[in-house]
């Protein structure tokens, strides 16, 4: 059925989150079983429902300083988004043992230039509000209403020339592009949570059609800032914060008392390569991507915001995956799935995992990650697969934040500490707003034996 | 490898600055007709430009089953379900029962939705503290939960236009839009293209979406300089390979294919409008204000898709003619892209470069930015239909150093076997695709 696939591994992991920059902070993180979520630092949100969030403290995440030099003053120029994908890249080509155009050396490119991709997931870029209300101000009327008569030959100015290039949802990708010369395709998905995971699918078929063999792969975005910030509270999606509840616990997946999400900053990047390839460099797997599959949900709504209760897309995305994977339900030893603590969007996550699962349902681990490092839009993705990518190399589960004693969904989902596994393989599922679907299968690499 | 299933185009449908059908949009174009004029949507008289190709006498009501299910719908959205819709039919899809909806996805470059300008400027005035000089957290909440509207909000969300056809067509099977600048939806049509090789779905509907005509749009790239400020008549201030180009002139719209599997299509009974036979995409990483200078990654991407579809673009075609016999150019008008496209042309074709007639209906009716791959490809498909090849209006000043055919200002009745389109976005990624007639 599919006549030219190579096989696809992961050879690094650059995850950004609340947790810091790389894979090891997160992976700290998830261990300890300690939320990043806490209130919003970078402005006043305290009047929206939701004022908490996951957020990189300042200290932890400078851009400029994970750019080669001569790149520092196009960081000028990088959206939070943006510099959270550049930051990302850095991390994953570090950590894949890549030599590319930003590496601090003389050798040669590891992968020729041409032969490298780059499929960055994206977000809806919010303009900096303090930087257009600046320029507003210069074009409002006496009754202090923009007057757009006044905007094209005067307050328009007092932008940056360059303010769009801020904003284009695949900036992440040039940027990312430009610093590690990556000629080969490169696209900018924009699927809201499924983005990231696209991508990786994206990235999978580029390298299985031969037109690449390494791929900077996942997404990023923040929404921590007012737009973001009202357009998921519009679409009903954040938990609201009462003044007796802690925020560390405010999301609660597949929980009975489940009230709504949280939103955090990040995504991170992976480097997908063909199999052939890491053998030739030596480098070594942390895991097989073994299948992907993709779907759409049927919404009466129309916009994607709930999904329908006998929607069955998201079973059929996992079950293609597992197809393309060449597995059965019960070679999964544990699943990720979105688990974003929106009431809605749980119980059709607990529906797929039901329907796929059956009887095993109740006693397959679920991995959960939103209640730790929030919803980071378009780079959940990416946090859900550097993650299931690191438990399998790993062979530990992480710690589940949760209440004791909650009902979850007839699922393996409350609180639990960190603890070895056995894990041959991961499901990774993401659901999203906007109803598009997206199934990965992991699995531990297996050389064949080929080294001692 | 013969395995590899091939993938013919069934269906198309635009909704344009020039009209909203196949037939009507055709004709003006081979006649050589301007879409541009004064801005309507928003008062431009002090922008530095002031013109457009805006989309006009549409109703998206003429187009869907029941407009109750649309009834928010984004500029974006109701451009693509007006587009879906005319390719949708032509395909044949809609008379067929039985079709397994989770082998049909999507695959859209739908740009970003339109913002709620005068509220968002509204909420900005109102939230600013002149003190900090900053907006003030809180009251900016309260004037954009009072003022702003949820859908509204929701609806600029970029895979909007996605979920807006997959309920209008009940598609349950893979779906992705891409948002790369002015190549999203040649990007996506070339992607779906391969979905659909790789057996992961048997129908794919494609193309692209978008306006930027509103205020913040136009700022954008007027700040950058990018687009036409020609005094005068609007409808010559689009100049693509004019020696006086002063940049592109906004379009928006829509452009959506069906490609199909052609087994799928042919067991269905459908009647496939022409194959698409080669894909390719490449990233300058250059800069991210300017394109490569001489065009080596223009060159990559046609070099791919040359490669795949099997032409050798250095030698000449069939019964000695150019080895392609149509390109539909990126052409953006801007003094940089025409330059560099033609050097990406020269440096691929060769001593080919100088017989391919190539043309850019940006001329016309704009740069539909994500949309314009789509509408671009669609305009290869109806030139290989017609034998006619569309004109680069307002070509009048040669420009010494672009020596190509450029079909300036005239149209051209002459058998077109297989095109090849370009689109380069801003970013620095670009896409090409090739698309021949269909032969059983």
């Amino acid at each position: 059925m599919t006549p030219h696939r190579r096989r696809v591994v992961i050879t690094g992991l650059g995850p950004i989150s609340t947790y810091g920059i790389g894979i090891q902070p997160l992976w700290e993180g998830m261990l300890s079983g300690r939320s990043g979520i806490r209130t919003i630092e970078t402005f006043d949100a305290s009047g929206f429902d939701c004022p908490v969030g996951a957020q990189l403290a300042s200290d932890q995440f400078d851009v400029r300083k994970l750019v080669p030099k001569t790149y520092r003053k196009a960081t000028k120029v990088m959206a939070r988004d943006i510099a959270l994908a550049v930051g990302a890249a850095a991390s994953a080509t570090n950590d894949a043992g890549l030599v590319t155009s930003a590496s601090d050396t003389d050798a040669d490119p590891t992968i020729p230039a041409g032969r490298t991709g780059c499929h960055i997931g994206a977000g809806l870029i919010a303009t900096d509000v303090d930087e257009l209300s600046l320029a507003l101000t210069f074009s409002s009327d006496a009754d202090g209403e923009f007057d757009i008569s006044a905007w094209g030959d005067g307050g328009m100015t007092n932008l940056t020339p360059l303010w769009l290039l801020k904003y284009l949802p695949n900036m992440l990708a040039c940027h990312v592009t430009i610093i590690h010369d990556c000629q080969g395709p490169s696209n900018t998905i924009t699927c809201a949570e499924a983005s990231s995971g696209l991508s990786i699918g994206e990235s999978m078929r580029v390298i299985s059609r031969g037109h690449a063999d390494v791929c900077l792969s996942g997404g990023a975005e923040c929404k921590l800032n007012p737009m973001g910030i009202l357009r998921q509270q519009f679409a009903g999606r954040l938990a609201k914060l009462e003044p007796t509840d802690d925020p560390a616990l405010l999301v609660r997946p597949f929980s009975e008392d489940a009230r709504g999400s949280v939103l955090g900053e990040g995504g991170g990047i992976l480097i997908l390569e063909a199999l052939e390839s890491a053998r030739e460099r030596g480098a070594r797997p942390v895991a097989e991507i073994a299948g992907f599959s993709a779907s759409q949900a049927s919404c009466s709504d129309t916009v994607g915001l709930v999904y329908d209760e006998d929607d069955t897309s998201v079973e059929s995305a996992i079950n293609n995956a597992l197809k393309s994977a060449d597995c059965s339900p019960d070679d999964i030893d544990a699943v990720l799935p979105l688990g974003s603590g929106i009431p809605h969007m749980d119980a059709v996550d607990a529906r797929a995992i039901h329907a796929v699962f059956g009887e095993r349902a109740g006693s397959v681990p679920i991995i959960t990650f939103v209640p730790n490092v929030g919803l980071c839009g378009a780079g959940t993705g990416a946090i859900a697969t550097s993650l299931a990518a690191k438990c399998l190399d790993e062979q530990m589960l992480p710690a589940r934040i949760g209440i004791e004693g909650a009902v979850t969904s007839g699922l393996d989902a409350g609180p639990i500490a960190a603890r070895p596994a056995k894990l041959g393989a991961i499901l990774v599922f993401t659901t999203s707003m906007g109803g598009q679907n997206t199934a990965l299968v992991l699995r531990r690499y297996d050389d064949g034996g080929e080294s001692s | 490898m013969t395995d590899v299933p091939r993938v013919v185009l069934t269906g198309a449908g635009w909704v344009t600055p020039l009209g909203c059908d196949l037939d009507t949009v055709w004709k003006r174009l081979i006649n050589a007709e301007s879409g541009m004029a004064p801005i309507t949507r928003f008062d431009a008289r002090t922008f530095p430009t002031k013109f457009a190709a805006e989309v006009k006498d549409y109703d998206v009501n003429d187009f869907i089953r029941d407009p109750s299910l649309h009834e928010h719908a984004g500029l974006n959205s109701q451009f693509a379900l007006g587009a879906a819709t005319q390719a949708w039919n032509r395909s044949g899809l809609s008379g067929c029962s039985n079709l397994d909806r989770s082998r049909i996805g999507l695959y859209l470059g739908a740009g970003e939705g339109v913002l709620d300008t005068d509220n968002y400027m509204r909420t900005n005035l109102r939230g600013w503290n002149p003190e900090t000089r900053k907006i003030d957290g809180v009251r900016w909440a309260k004037e954009a939960l009072e003022l702003m509207k949820a859908h509204r909000e929701i609806e600029q969300e970029p895979n909007m236009p996605l979920a807006h056809l997959a309920r209008e067509f009940n598609l349950k099977g893979p779906a992705y839009n891409c948002l790369t600048a002015c190549a999203a939806s040649t990007q996506a049509i070339g992607e779906a293209f391969d979905i659909i090789r790789r057996g992961e779905a048997d129908v794919m509907i494609s193309g692209g979406t978008h306006t930027m005509i509103h205020p913040l749009g136009v700022t954008g790239f007027n700040r950058l300089t990018a687009l036409s400020t020609h005094e005068g008549d609007p409808a010559e201030a689009s100049r693509p390979f004019d020696r006086t180009r002063d940049g592109f002139v906004m379009g928006e719209g829509s452009g959506i294919v069906v490609i199909e599997n052609l087994d799928h299509a042919l067991e269905r009974g459908a009647t496939p409008i022409a194959e698409i036979i080669g894909y390719g995409s490449s990233c300058d990483a250059f800069r991210i204000t300017d394109i490569q200078p001489d065009g080596r990654g223009a060159a990559a991407a046609m070099n791919m898709a040359l490669e795949q579809a099997g032409i050798d673009p250095e030698q000449p075609g069939p019964e000695g003619g150019p080895p392609i016999d149509y390109i539909s150019a990126h052409g953006t008008g801007t003094q940089e892209n025409d330059s560099i496209e033609t050097r990406a042309i020269k440096r691929v074709f060769g001593e080919q470069a100088p017989r391919i007639p190539m043309s850019s209906i940006k001329s016309m009716m704009g740069h539909l930015i994500a949309a314009a791959g789509a509408v671009e490809l669609i305009t290869c498909v109806m030139a290989i239909d017609r034998g006619e090849i569309p004109p680069t209006r307002n070509l009048h000043h040669p420009d010494p150093d672009l020596d190509l055919d450029y079909v300036p200002n005239d149209s051209r009745s002459t058998r077109v076997e297989t095109c090849l389109s370009n689109n380069f976005g801003f970013g620095g990624q670009n896409d090409t695709l090739i698309v021949t007639r269909f032969k059983g």
